[in-house]
């Protein structure tokens, strides 16, 4: 069981400036996220597309705010836990108990949820018949592509993921790439790849069709693809693989007793807690009257939450406001020698 | 005020009257109709505010930017009437306008 001054669910950037207020003051801390990552939605959603409003900083994409938060967090010896997902909240006379889906234990008496809209998972068939194949013959991510060899692939989806699989698979596999539309939404050089292997009958492409069913009694044995004129085609195949993109789901987090409306958490405005004692929201997660969903309000919810958590942490001790321009002991936190 | 009609997937219409320079998502998300869930708030980035426009409507409707369709194709049962509803604006060309909800968005 690991023991904590805080814990963060959420390492986007609300989650990583929540890290470096816990740490300038003086708390512990760890951070706990789903995606196998650091960055949340800045990292998942828009890494290329460039943010105009982050004070001080006139134009940076979401990769580059990611790096700096993490730069700034280089003072620090924050522990990770990448690809994990909190599952289990409990209540221990004092401290929170939490496990996560990979059985990483914490005992902290802050939780701070900076889980931006939840957790990202990735986007599945629609066809309910897909669910019976799922994890046997139906995936939404490769851990091991030998299973394919020599088999028959489908592989819906038209960006890089879709069509760096079709491109590899088609090495030692049949494959078949379908898509909803003529045009793919993958890098030049990967469409025109990809196109050169359909031309010499490597990969056969099928264009404006969709899943409509899955079949086959234990194992899958064959699916149905919908054209946009409605025709119908039976395609037999051995393994299906989606790639659709990871949509966010908020999970777990709704089983915490929390008060959730439309997938935000109710909190006050001055230490950002929830109607649990000790569990605060922070970013996007949270609301209250006048809630702006922007960076910057995730960064200002916080500040004031760390605060809030050393109350809890440090029940003897009394937090005393300083800053960084002048405090020795912030100085000394940050390594900086004079 | 233009007066947008929102039919859920079950059938229940919703017309509901919506300022000029709100989108057809805000619009939804601001009343409270059920089945827009616009996670990423409008900034085209997760097809959660997918909607049918009929057929009528679509050709009127201002074209779709490239990133519009990429999005589109992670939305749950695309068409070929689909559109995502953040990137619809509402202006008086829009009085009437009537779109149909996809059974879920995820």
């Amino acid at each position: 069981m690991i023991k904590t001054d805080a814990l963060i669910i959420g390492a986007g950037p609300t989650g990583l400036f929540t890290a470096h207020q816990l740490k300038l003051i003086g708390l512990s801390c760890e951070i706990v996220d789903n995606l196998d990552k650091i960055g949340g939605q800045c990292i998942e959603l828009y890494p290329d597309k460039p943010i105009y409003d982050i004070p001080a900083i006139p134009e940076c994409t979401g990769e580059e705010l990611t790096n700096n938060l993490i730069n700034q967090l280089k003072p620090f010896d924050i522990k990770f836990h990448l690809s994990e997902r909190v599952e289990e909240v409990k209540k221990n006379k004092e401290n929170w108990e939490v496990k996560t889906n990979k059985g990483t234990e914490f005992s902290t008496p802050n939780i701070i949820i900076a889980g931006g809209v939840g957790s990202f998972e990735p986007r599945k068939f629609s066809p309910k018949e897909c669910e019976k194949f799922e994890n046997k013959s139906i995936f939404y991510s490769i851990k091991d592509k030998s299973i394919f060899k020599g088999k028959i692939v489908s592989i819906f989806g038209g960006g890089d993921s879709a069509l760096d699989w079709a491109i590899e698979l088609s090495k030692n596999s049949k494959v078949n790439l379908i898509h909803r539309r003529d045009e793919f939404r993958g890098a030049q050089a990967t469409v025109e790849k990809m196109n050169d292997l359909v031309k010499s009958g490597k990969i056969n492409l099928f264009t404006k069709y969709q899943i409509k069913n899955a079949k086959g009694k234990d194992n899958l044995e064959s699916i149905e693809i919908e054209h946009d004129n409605k025709e119908i085609k039976n395609i037999k195949t051995d393994y299906v693989l989606g790639f659709f993109g990871l949509i966010m789901q908020l999970g777990p987090i709704a089983n915490w007793g929390l008060n959730i409306d439309k997938k935000t958490i109710s909190v006050d405005t001055e230490k950002f807690e929830t109607n649990q004692s000790g569990i605060y929201a922070v970013g996007d997660i949270c609301t209250y009257p006048g809630k702006l969903k922007l960076i910057l309000s995730g960064f200002h919810e916080g500040a004031l939450a760390a605060r809030a958590c050393f109350k809890l942490a440090r029940p003897n001790e009394k937090y005393r406001f300083e800053f960084t321009t002048s405090s020795k002991s912030i100085k000394d936190r940050l390594g900086i020698k004079e | 005020m233009p007066k947008i009609t929102y039919i859920e997937h079950d059938g229940k219409s919703h017309t509901i009257e919506i300022a000029n320079g709100l989108s057809v998502m805000e619009g939804a998300v601001q009343n409270n109709i059920p089945g827009i869930d616009a996670d990423c708030g409008g900034s085209m980035a997760c097809a959660t505010c997918h909607v049918y426009v009929k057929e009528e409507w679509f050709n009127k409707l201002p074209k779709k930017e490239d990133g519009e369709e990429d999005m589109l194709d992670m939305a749950f049962e695309p068409k070929k009437n689909s559109r995502l509803s953040c990137q619809l604006m509402v202006t008086d060309q829009l009085e009437g306008l009537v779109v149909n909800l996809p059974e879920k968005q995820v």
